[in-house]
Protein backbone atom coordinates (compact mmCIF):
# COMPACT_ATOMS: atom_id res chain seq x y z
CA UNK A 1 0.00 0.00 0.00
CA UNK A 2 3.17 2.25 0.71
CA UNK A 3 4.71 1.66 -2.90
CA UNK A 4 1.11 2.63 -4.34
CA UNK A 5 1.07 6.13 -2.93
CA UNK A 6 4.41 6.74 -2.65
CA UNK A 7 4.17 6.33 -6.93
CA UNK A 8 0.76 7.90 -6.82
CA UNK A 9 2.34 10.92 -5.44
CA UNK A 10 5.58 10.75 -7.12
CA UNK A 11 3.71 10.49 -10.70
CA UNK A 12 1.45 13.41 -9.67
CA UNK A 13 -1.72 10.59 -10.29
CA UNK A 14 -4.12 10.59 -13.06
CA UNK A 15 -7.95 10.48 -12.04
CA UNK A 16 -7.70 6.58 -14.17
CA UNK A 17 -4.76 5.77 -12.57
CA UNK A 18 -6.35 6.32 -8.75
CA UNK A 19 -9.55 4.71 -9.84
CA UNK A 20 -7.61 1.71 -11.10
CA UNK A 21 -5.67 1.24 -8.26
CA UNK A 22 -7.90 1.96 -5.89
CA UNK A 23 -9.77 -1.42 -5.90
CA UNK A 24 -7.16 -4.02 -5.65
CA UNK A 25 -5.44 -3.19 -2.25
CA UNK A 26 -6.96 0.13 -0.42
CA UNK A 27 -10.35 -0.63 -1.18
CA UNK A 28 -10.00 -4.28 -1.87
CA UNK A 29 -13.88 -5.40 -2.38
CA UNK A 30 -14.03 -8.78 -0.27
CA UNK A 31 -11.17 -7.90 2.75
CA UNK A 32 -11.71 -4.14 3.32
CA UNK A 33 -15.30 -3.72 2.06
CA UNK A 34 -16.47 -6.99 3.22
CA UNK A 35 -19.04 -7.37 0.20
CA UNK A 36 -19.44 -10.14 -2.06
CA UNK A 37 -19.10 -12.91 1.04
CA UNK A 38 -21.04 -15.52 0.11
CA UNK A 39 -19.21 -17.03 -2.70
CA UNK A 40 -16.23 -16.06 -1.07
CA UNK A 41 -17.13 -18.89 1.46
CA UNK A 42 -19.12 -21.28 -0.72
CA UNK A 43 -16.69 -21.60 -3.65
CA UNK A 44 -13.71 -21.29 -2.49
CA UNK A 45 -13.53 -25.09 -1.55
CA UNK A 46 -10.03 -25.02 -3.90
CA UNK A 47 -7.83 -22.94 -6.04
CA UNK A 48 -8.98 -23.63 -9.30
CA UNK A 49 -12.46 -23.14 -8.29
CA UNK A 50 -12.29 -19.89 -6.61
CA UNK A 51 -9.52 -18.32 -9.24
CA UNK A 52 -12.35 -19.74 -12.08
CA UNK A 53 -15.32 -17.55 -9.84
CA UNK A 54 -12.84 -14.82 -9.36
CA UNK A 55 -12.10 -14.67 -13.64
CA UNK A 56 -16.49 -15.08 -14.08
CA UNK A 57 -16.94 -12.01 -11.64
CA UNK A 58 -14.51 -10.17 -13.34
CA UNK A 59 -16.19 -10.11 -16.52
CA UNK A 60 -19.23 -9.81 -15.46
CA UNK A 61 -18.35 -7.34 -13.74
CA UNK A 62 -16.61 -5.10 -16.49
CA UNK A 63 -19.23 -5.58 -19.41
CA UNK A 64 -21.84 -4.03 -16.55
CA UNK A 65 -19.85 -1.29 -15.45
CA UNK A 66 -18.87 -0.39 -19.06
CA UNK A 67 -22.55 -0.76 -20.39
CA UNK A 68 -24.10 0.77 -17.46
CA UNK A 69 -21.86 3.97 -17.46
CA UNK A 70 -22.46 4.34 -21.20
CA UNK A 71 -26.33 4.29 -20.85
CA UNK A 72 -25.86 6.26 -17.73
CA UNK A 73 -27.80 9.91 -19.08
CA UNK A 74 -30.24 7.94 -20.48
CA UNK A 75 -31.48 6.42 -17.65
CA UNK A 76 -34.21 7.85 -15.36
CA UNK A 77 -33.38 8.17 -11.66
CA UNK A 78 -36.31 6.52 -10.61
CA UNK A 79 -35.62 3.29 -12.45
CA UNK A 80 -32.33 3.60 -12.02
CA UNK A 81 -31.76 0.10 -10.08
CA UNK A 82 -33.71 -1.78 -12.16
CA UNK A 83 -32.43 -1.37 -15.21
CA UNK A 84 -28.80 -2.09 -13.67
CA UNK A 85 -30.12 -4.92 -12.26
CA UNK A 86 -31.53 -6.66 -16.20
CA UNK A 87 -28.05 -5.07 -17.69
CA UNK A 88 -26.14 -7.09 -14.95
CA UNK A 89 -28.39 -10.25 -15.25
CA UNK A 90 -28.22 -10.27 -19.35
CA UNK A 91 -24.48 -10.47 -18.79
CA UNK A 92 -24.58 -13.53 -15.84
CA UNK A 93 -26.78 -15.13 -18.63
CA UNK A 94 -24.36 -14.62 -21.31
CA UNK A 95 -21.64 -15.51 -19.05
CA UNK A 96 -23.59 -19.03 -17.77
CA UNK A 97 -23.91 -19.82 -21.49
CA UNK A 98 -20.49 -19.12 -22.31
CA UNK A 99 -19.15 -21.23 -19.31
CA UNK A 100 -20.95 -23.97 -19.62
CA UNK A 101 -20.01 -24.60 -23.01
CA UNK A 102 -16.30 -23.85 -22.81
CA UNK A 103 -15.77 -24.83 -18.79
CA UNK A 104 -18.55 -27.43 -17.34
CA UNK A 105 -16.54 -28.55 -15.04
CA UNK A 106 -15.77 -24.75 -13.56
CA UNK A 107 -20.31 -24.92 -14.36
CA UNK A 108 -20.89 -27.72 -12.45
CA UNK A 109 -18.24 -26.84 -9.39
CA UNK A 110 -19.86 -23.10 -9.10
CA UNK A 111 -23.82 -24.51 -9.22
CA UNK A 112 -25.95 -21.66 -8.41
CA UNK A 113 -23.42 -19.07 -7.25
CA UNK A 114 -22.81 -18.29 -10.94
CA UNK A 115 -26.49 -17.01 -10.97
CA UNK A 116 -25.97 -15.52 -7.69
CA UNK A 117 -23.61 -12.93 -9.34
CA UNK A 118 -26.64 -11.23 -10.35
CA UNK A 119 -27.60 -9.87 -6.64
CA UNK A 120 -23.84 -9.65 -5.88
CA UNK A 121 -23.25 -6.67 -3.79
CA UNK A 122 -20.01 -5.50 -5.28
CA UNK A 123 -20.96 -5.55 -8.97
CA UNK A 124 -24.36 -3.50 -7.80
CA UNK A 125 -22.73 -1.55 -5.74
CA UNK A 126 -20.11 -0.41 -8.31
CA UNK A 127 -22.52 0.27 -11.17
CA UNK A 128 -24.52 2.23 -8.53
CA UNK A 129 -21.50 3.85 -6.85
CA UNK A 130 -19.16 4.26 -9.93
CA UNK A 131 -20.41 3.19 -12.87
CA UNK A 132 -23.77 5.62 -12.71
CA UNK A 133 -21.51 8.43 -12.46
CA UNK A 134 -18.07 8.28 -14.26
CA UNK A 135 -17.19 7.98 -17.94
CA UNK A 136 -16.93 4.81 -20.03
CA UNK A 137 -12.87 4.53 -19.71
CA UNK A 138 -12.83 5.12 -15.90
CA UNK A 139 -15.83 3.05 -15.47
CA UNK A 140 -13.84 0.24 -16.82
CA UNK A 141 -10.90 0.70 -15.03
CA UNK A 142 -12.45 0.80 -11.59
CA UNK A 143 -14.19 -2.49 -12.48
CA UNK A 144 -10.77 -4.04 -13.45
CA UNK A 145 -9.15 -2.87 -10.38
CA UNK A 146 -12.06 -4.46 -8.81
CA UNK A 147 -11.88 -7.73 -10.32
CA UNK A 148 -8.23 -7.94 -10.04
CA UNK A 149 -8.51 -7.05 -6.38
CA UNK A 150 -11.72 -9.40 -5.98
CA UNK A 151 -10.37 -12.68 -7.45
CA UNK A 152 -6.96 -11.90 -5.62
CA UNK A 153 -8.87 -12.42 -2.25
CA UNK A 154 -11.04 -15.51 -3.22
CA UNK A 155 -7.65 -17.26 -4.72
CA UNK A 156 -6.07 -16.27 -1.75
CA UNK A 157 -8.85 -18.05 0.77
CA UNK A 158 -8.95 -20.78 -2.16
CA UNK A 159 -5.35 -21.72 -1.62
CA UNK A 160 -5.29 -21.36 2.06
CA UNK A 161 -7.96 -23.89 2.26
CA UNK A 162 -7.07 -26.14 -0.39
CA UNK A 163 -3.73 -26.53 1.97
CA UNK A 164 -5.32 -27.07 5.07
CA UNK A 165 -8.25 -29.30 4.01
CA UNK A 166 -6.79 -31.02 0.91
CA UNK A 167 -3.59 -31.07 1.50
CA UNK A 168 -2.64 -30.96 -1.96
CA UNK A 169 -2.98 -27.78 -4.51
CA UNK A 170 -4.73 -29.41 -7.98
CA UNK A 171 -4.44 -27.93 -11.21
CA UNK A 172 -6.26 -28.85 -14.11
CA UNK A 173 -9.09 -30.24 -12.95
CA UNK A 174 -11.30 -27.46 -13.43
CA UNK A 175 -9.48 -25.78 -16.44
CA UNK A 176 -9.13 -28.93 -18.15
CA UNK A 177 -6.55 -27.36 -20.87
CA UNK A 178 -4.05 -27.59 -18.37
CA UNK A 179 -2.66 -31.04 -17.84
CA UNK A 180 -3.87 -32.53 -14.54
CA UNK A 181 -0.79 -32.02 -11.75
CA UNK A 182 -0.85 -32.07 -7.96
CA UNK A 183 1.05 -30.06 -5.87
CA UNK A 184 1.48 -31.93 -2.23
CA UNK A 185 1.79 -29.67 0.75
CA UNK A 186 0.67 -31.31 3.37
CA UNK A 187 -0.80 -34.26 2.04
CA UNK A 188 0.40 -36.58 -0.80
CA UNK A 189 -1.96 -37.09 -3.55
CA UNK A 190 -1.34 -40.96 -3.53
CA UNK A 191 -2.61 -41.47 0.36
CA UNK A 192 0.56 -42.38 1.40
CA UNK A 193 0.64 -39.49 3.99
CA UNK A 194 -1.77 -37.20 5.14
CA UNK A 195 -1.58 -34.36 7.51
CA UNK A 196 -4.15 -32.12 6.01
CA UNK A 197 -7.86 -31.52 8.50
CA UNK A 198 -10.74 -31.50 6.23
CA UNK A 199 -12.47 -29.45 8.78
CA UNK A 200 -11.54 -26.81 6.32
CA UNK A 201 -13.02 -28.02 3.84
CA UNK A 202 -16.42 -28.13 5.84
CA UNK A 203 -18.56 -24.89 5.95
CA UNK A 204 -17.34 -23.93 9.23
CA UNK A 205 -13.84 -24.16 7.87
CA UNK A 206 -14.54 -21.33 5.34
CA UNK A 207 -16.22 -19.17 7.91
CA UNK A 208 -12.82 -19.81 9.86
CA UNK A 209 -10.58 -19.31 7.37
CA UNK A 210 -12.53 -15.71 6.18
CA UNK A 211 -12.65 -14.55 9.56
CA UNK A 212 -8.77 -14.86 10.13
CA UNK A 213 -7.86 -13.68 7.16
CA UNK A 214 -9.78 -10.55 7.65
CA UNK A 215 -8.54 -10.33 11.70
CA UNK A 216 -5.14 -10.24 10.40
CA UNK A 217 -5.74 -7.52 8.00
CA UNK A 218 -6.80 -5.74 10.53
CA UNK A 219 -3.91 -6.30 12.76
CA UNK A 220 -1.76 -4.96 9.81
CA UNK A 221 -3.82 -2.22 10.10
CA UNK A 222 -3.61 -1.95 13.63
CA UNK A 223 -0.14 -2.13 13.85
CA UNK A 224 0.57 0.36 10.97
CA UNK A 225 -1.79 2.93 12.58
CA UNK A 226 -0.16 2.24 16.19
CA UNK A 227 3.61 2.96 14.35
CA UNK A 228 2.25 5.75 12.74
CA UNK A 229 0.72 7.66 15.97
CA UNK A 230 4.19 6.60 17.60
CA UNK A 231 6.43 8.60 15.13
CA UNK A 232 3.76 11.34 15.16
CA UNK A 233 4.32 11.53 18.94
CA UNK A 234 8.51 11.21 18.96
CA UNK A 235 7.77 14.01 16.39
CA UNK A 236 6.06 16.11 18.75
CA UNK A 237 8.31 15.40 21.42
CA UNK A 238 11.16 16.09 19.44
CA UNK A 239 9.23 19.45 18.80
CA UNK A 240 9.09 20.21 22.14
CA UNK A 241 12.40 19.53 23.33
CA UNK A 242 14.11 21.84 20.55
CA UNK A 243 11.68 24.38 21.39
CA UNK A 244 12.86 24.03 25.75
CA UNK A 245 15.94 24.14 24.40
CA UNK A 246 15.58 27.23 22.22
CA UNK A 247 13.87 28.96 25.28
CA UNK A 248 16.83 28.08 27.25
CA UNK A 249 19.52 29.51 24.71
CA UNK A 250 18.56 33.06 25.33
CA UNK A 251 19.34 32.82 28.68
CA UNK A 252 22.96 31.59 27.97
CA UNK A 253 23.48 33.76 25.51
CA UNK A 254 23.04 36.74 27.02
CA UNK A 255 25.24 35.53 30.20
CA UNK A 256 28.11 34.81 26.82
CA UNK A 257 26.90 38.01 25.17
CA UNK A 258 28.31 36.65 21.96
CA UNK A 259 26.15 34.11 20.26
CA UNK A 260 22.84 34.44 18.58
CA UNK A 261 21.91 37.85 16.13
CA UNK A 262 19.03 39.94 18.15
CA UNK A 263 16.90 39.13 15.53
CA UNK A 264 17.07 35.56 16.85
CA UNK A 265 16.63 36.40 19.94
CA UNK A 266 13.31 38.63 19.36
CA UNK A 267 11.94 35.43 17.89
CA UNK A 268 12.72 32.78 20.26
CA UNK A 269 11.18 35.54 23.25
CA UNK A 270 8.11 35.41 21.19
CA UNK A 271 7.87 31.98 20.50
CA UNK A 272 8.63 31.30 24.60
CA UNK A 273 5.94 33.75 25.17
CA UNK A 274 3.40 32.33 22.85
CA UNK A 275 4.32 28.77 24.02
CA UNK A 276 5.45 28.92 27.54
CA UNK A 277 7.73 25.77 28.26
CA UNK A 278 5.42 23.12 30.25
CA UNK A 279 5.30 21.22 33.09
CA UNK A 280 5.55 17.21 32.67
CA UNK A 281 2.35 16.76 34.69
CA UNK A 282 0.97 18.90 31.20
CA UNK A 283 3.08 16.95 29.22
CA UNK A 284 2.73 13.75 30.08
CA UNK A 285 -1.41 14.75 30.03
CA UNK A 286 -0.87 15.86 26.63
CA UNK A 287 0.92 12.42 25.53
CA UNK A 288 -2.39 10.42 26.88
CA UNK A 289 -4.61 12.46 24.69
CA UNK A 290 -2.82 11.75 21.54
CA UNK A 291 -2.57 8.28 22.34
CA UNK B 1 -33.35 -33.07 0.28
CA UNK B 2 -35.51 -35.02 -2.46
CA UNK B 3 -38.45 -36.53 -1.44
CA UNK B 4 -37.73 -39.86 -3.48
CA UNK B 5 -38.94 -42.49 -0.90
CA UNK B 6 -42.52 -43.24 -1.61
CA UNK B 7 -43.57 -45.44 1.07
CA UNK B 8 -43.91 -42.28 3.30
CA UNK B 9 -47.22 -39.95 3.47
CA UNK B 10 -46.63 -37.31 1.70
CA UNK B 11 -46.78 -34.42 4.62
CA UNK B 12 -44.51 -36.56 6.48
CA UNK B 13 -42.31 -36.40 3.63
CA UNK B 14 -43.13 -32.78 3.16
CA UNK B 15 -42.37 -32.17 6.86
CA UNK B 16 -39.64 -33.95 6.39
CA UNK B 17 -37.79 -32.01 3.48
CA UNK B 18 -38.45 -28.85 5.53
CA UNK B 19 -36.93 -30.06 9.13
CA UNK B 20 -34.12 -31.31 6.61
CA UNK B 21 -33.29 -27.85 4.51
CA UNK B 22 -33.97 -25.71 7.69
CA UNK B 23 -31.36 -27.37 9.63
CA UNK B 24 -29.20 -29.59 8.13
CA UNK B 25 -28.72 -27.79 5.07
CA UNK B 26 -29.33 -24.58 6.86
CA UNK B 27 -29.45 -21.69 4.94
CA UNK B 28 -26.77 -19.19 6.36
CA UNK B 29 -24.45 -21.97 7.84
CA UNK B 30 -24.19 -24.10 5.32
CA UNK B 31 -24.96 -23.27 1.90
CA UNK B 32 -23.60 -19.68 2.43
CA UNK B 33 -26.40 -17.51 1.15
CA UNK B 34 -27.14 -14.41 2.57
CA UNK B 35 -24.42 -13.98 4.56
CA UNK B 36 -23.95 -9.75 3.87
CA UNK B 37 -27.50 -9.47 5.18
CA UNK B 38 -26.42 -12.28 7.98
CA UNK B 39 -23.24 -9.80 9.21
CA UNK B 40 -25.12 -6.66 8.49
CA UNK B 41 -28.00 -6.39 10.79
CA UNK B 42 -25.84 -7.03 13.73
CA UNK B 43 -26.43 -7.31 17.18
CA UNK B 44 -30.46 -6.06 17.38
CA UNK B 45 -32.59 -9.21 17.67
CA UNK B 46 -35.73 -6.64 16.89
CA UNK B 47 -34.48 -5.89 13.86
CA UNK B 48 -32.59 -8.95 13.12
CA UNK B 49 -36.14 -10.98 13.48
CA UNK B 50 -37.69 -7.79 11.65
CA UNK B 51 -35.60 -9.09 8.09
CA UNK B 52 -35.79 -12.66 9.07
CA UNK B 53 -39.51 -12.57 8.74
CA UNK B 54 -39.25 -10.14 5.92
CA UNK B 55 -36.71 -12.21 3.82
CA UNK B 56 -38.86 -15.52 4.80
CA UNK B 57 -42.08 -14.21 3.61
CA UNK B 58 -40.24 -13.12 0.14
CA UNK B 59 -38.73 -16.37 -0.52
CA UNK B 60 -41.83 -18.11 0.05
CA UNK B 61 -44.12 -15.46 -1.98
CA UNK B 62 -41.64 -16.12 -4.92
CA UNK B 63 -40.71 -19.87 -4.86
CA UNK B 64 -44.85 -20.32 -5.13
CA UNK B 65 -44.78 -17.20 -8.12
CA UNK B 66 -41.29 -18.78 -10.01
CA UNK B 67 -42.01 -22.48 -9.86
CA UNK B 68 -44.90 -22.03 -12.44
CA UNK B 69 -43.56 -19.72 -14.45
CA UNK B 70 -40.82 -22.34 -15.29
CA UNK B 71 -42.10 -24.71 -15.76
CA UNK B 72 -45.48 -23.63 -17.92
CA UNK B 73 -43.87 -20.76 -19.58
CA UNK B 74 -39.91 -20.86 -20.15
CA UNK B 75 -39.86 -24.55 -20.38
CA UNK B 76 -42.71 -25.00 -22.89
CA UNK B 77 -41.05 -21.94 -24.67
CA UNK B 78 -37.78 -23.19 -25.06
CA UNK B 79 -36.06 -20.53 -23.06
CA UNK B 80 -34.98 -21.59 -20.00
CA UNK B 81 -31.50 -19.99 -20.29
CA UNK B 82 -33.99 -16.82 -19.35
CA UNK B 83 -34.45 -17.84 -15.58
CA UNK B 84 -32.18 -15.88 -13.56
CA UNK B 85 -33.43 -12.56 -15.69
CA UNK B 86 -37.02 -13.37 -14.94
CA UNK B 87 -36.64 -14.59 -11.48
CA UNK B 88 -34.92 -11.35 -10.62
CA UNK B 89 -37.74 -9.24 -12.13
CA UNK B 90 -40.29 -11.28 -10.21
CA UNK B 91 -38.78 -11.17 -6.69
CA UNK B 92 -37.68 -7.12 -7.12
CA UNK B 93 -41.55 -6.80 -8.23
CA UNK B 94 -42.53 -8.60 -5.00
CA UNK B 95 -40.71 -6.78 -2.93
CA UNK B 96 -42.23 -3.89 -4.28
CA UNK B 97 -45.58 -5.49 -4.22
CA UNK B 98 -45.18 -6.50 -0.61
CA UNK B 99 -44.06 -3.18 0.66
CA UNK B 100 -46.90 -1.26 -0.83
CA UNK B 101 -49.62 -3.78 0.73
CA UNK B 102 -48.14 -3.93 4.21
CA UNK B 103 -47.05 0.14 4.20
CA UNK B 104 -51.75 0.04 3.27
CA UNK B 105 -52.48 -2.74 6.31
CA UNK B 106 -49.91 -2.32 8.27
CA UNK B 107 -48.17 1.12 8.95
CA UNK B 108 -46.60 -0.01 11.95
CA UNK B 109 -44.95 -3.11 10.45
CA UNK B 110 -43.75 -1.12 7.42
CA UNK B 111 -42.23 1.36 10.24
CA UNK B 112 -40.98 -2.01 11.83
CA UNK B 113 -39.55 -3.35 8.33
CA UNK B 114 -37.51 0.26 7.58
CA UNK B 115 -34.60 0.20 5.01
CA UNK B 116 -34.62 -4.01 4.94
CA UNK B 117 -37.53 -4.65 2.28
CA UNK B 118 -35.91 -2.92 -0.35
CA UNK B 119 -32.79 -5.06 0.55
CA UNK B 120 -34.14 -8.39 0.22
CA UNK B 121 -34.06 -7.69 -3.72
CA UNK B 122 -30.15 -8.33 -3.63
CA UNK B 123 -30.18 -10.57 -0.52
CA UNK B 124 -28.64 -14.41 -2.20
CA UNK B 125 -31.24 -16.14 -0.26
CA UNK B 126 -34.00 -15.27 -2.04
CA UNK B 127 -32.93 -16.02 -5.58
CA UNK B 128 -30.69 -18.63 -4.04
CA UNK B 129 -33.77 -20.97 -3.76
CA UNK B 130 -35.62 -20.28 -6.27
CA UNK B 131 -32.70 -21.27 -8.97
CA UNK B 132 -31.64 -23.42 -6.91
CA UNK B 133 -35.33 -25.21 -6.93
CA UNK B 134 -35.40 -24.92 -10.51
CA UNK B 135 -31.82 -26.14 -11.52
CA UNK B 136 -32.02 -29.23 -9.47
CA UNK B 137 -35.49 -30.09 -10.92
CA UNK B 138 -37.57 -30.58 -7.86
CA UNK B 139 -41.18 -30.94 -8.36
CA UNK B 140 -43.24 -28.43 -6.76
CA UNK B 141 -43.96 -29.76 -3.48
CA UNK B 142 -40.83 -30.18 -2.73
CA UNK B 143 -39.66 -26.99 -3.88
CA UNK B 144 -42.11 -25.31 -1.34
CA UNK B 145 -40.54 -27.42 1.21
CA UNK B 146 -37.38 -25.86 0.31
CA UNK B 147 -38.06 -22.54 -0.12
CA UNK B 148 -40.41 -22.88 3.94
CA UNK B 149 -37.72 -25.01 5.77
CA UNK B 150 -34.65 -22.25 3.86
CA UNK B 151 -36.90 -19.23 5.44
CA UNK B 152 -37.70 -21.25 8.63
CA UNK B 153 -34.24 -21.98 8.85
CA UNK B 154 -32.57 -17.98 7.83
CA UNK B 155 -35.06 -16.12 10.39
CA UNK B 156 -33.58 -18.96 13.60
CA UNK B 157 -30.00 -18.80 12.87
CA UNK B 158 -30.41 -14.83 12.40
CA UNK B 159 -32.12 -14.09 15.40
CA UNK B 160 -30.18 -16.55 17.54
CA UNK B 161 -26.76 -14.67 15.81
CA UNK B 162 -28.13 -11.31 17.18
CA UNK B 163 -28.42 -12.62 20.85
CA UNK B 164 -25.19 -14.36 20.76
CA UNK B 165 -23.69 -11.12 19.18
CA UNK B 166 -25.23 -9.11 22.07
CA UNK B 167 -23.55 -11.05 24.39
CA UNK B 168 -20.12 -11.07 23.34
CA UNK B 169 -20.15 -7.65 22.61
CA UNK B 170 -20.35 -7.10 26.43
CA UNK B 171 -17.10 -8.33 26.83
CA UNK B 172 -13.42 -7.85 25.98
CA UNK B 173 -12.56 -9.31 22.35
CA UNK B 174 -9.08 -8.78 20.79
CA UNK B 175 -8.18 -5.59 18.60
CA UNK B 176 -8.12 -7.37 15.43
CA UNK B 177 -11.18 -9.41 15.74
CA UNK B 178 -13.59 -6.62 16.34
CA UNK B 179 -16.61 -6.39 14.08
CA UNK B 180 -16.54 -8.81 10.91
CA UNK B 181 -13.82 -11.39 11.88
CA UNK B 182 -15.29 -11.87 15.25
CA UNK B 183 -18.84 -12.23 13.28
CA UNK B 184 -17.69 -15.20 10.93
CA UNK B 185 -15.45 -16.87 13.76
CA UNK B 186 -18.71 -17.06 15.86
CA UNK B 187 -20.78 -18.32 12.61
CA UNK B 188 -18.00 -21.01 12.39
CA UNK B 189 -18.62 -22.20 15.95
CA UNK B 190 -22.19 -21.86 15.14
CA UNK B 191 -22.08 -23.81 12.05
CA UNK B 192 -20.18 -26.77 13.45
CA UNK B 193 -22.98 -26.71 15.96
CA UNK B 194 -25.41 -27.17 13.48
CA UNK B 195 -23.23 -30.03 11.68
CA UNK B 196 -24.43 -31.56 14.89
CA UNK B 197 -28.12 -31.88 13.23
CA UNK B 198 -26.62 -33.75 9.79
CA UNK B 199 -27.90 -37.53 9.93
CA UNK B 200 -31.18 -36.79 12.06
CA UNK B 201 -33.06 -37.09 9.24
CA UNK B 202 -31.61 -39.06 6.31
CA UNK B 203 -34.78 -38.35 2.94
CA UNK B 204 -33.83 -40.49 0.29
Amino acid sequence: MAENVKTAETKAPSKHYESFVAGIIKNNPLFVAVLGTCPALAVTISFEQSFGMGLLFTFVLICSNVIISAIRKLVPEVIKTPCYIVVIAAFVTITKMLTEAFLPELYTGLGVFLSLLVVNCIVLGRAEAFASKNTVLDSLLDACGNGIGYTLAISLIGIIREILGVGYITFGSVFTFIPLTHLPILADPNGKWNFAMSFFSQPAGGFVVMGLCLAVIMAVENHNNAKKKALARIEMQKALAAKEAAAAKPAVATASASTGSPAEKKVDTTTQQINPPKSPAQQSQENKETK
Amino acid sequence: MEIADTTLPYIVAFLLAIVSSMLIDNVILSRFYGICSFIGVGDKPKSAFSMGVAVSFVIIMAALVCWPIYTYILKPLQIPFMDTLTYILVIASLVQIVGLFIKKYSPALYRGFGIYLPLITTNCAVLGVVQGNTDSGLSFGASMANAIGTSLGYLIVIVIFSFIRIRVSEYKSPKAFKGVALALIIAAIMSMAFVGFSGMVSVK
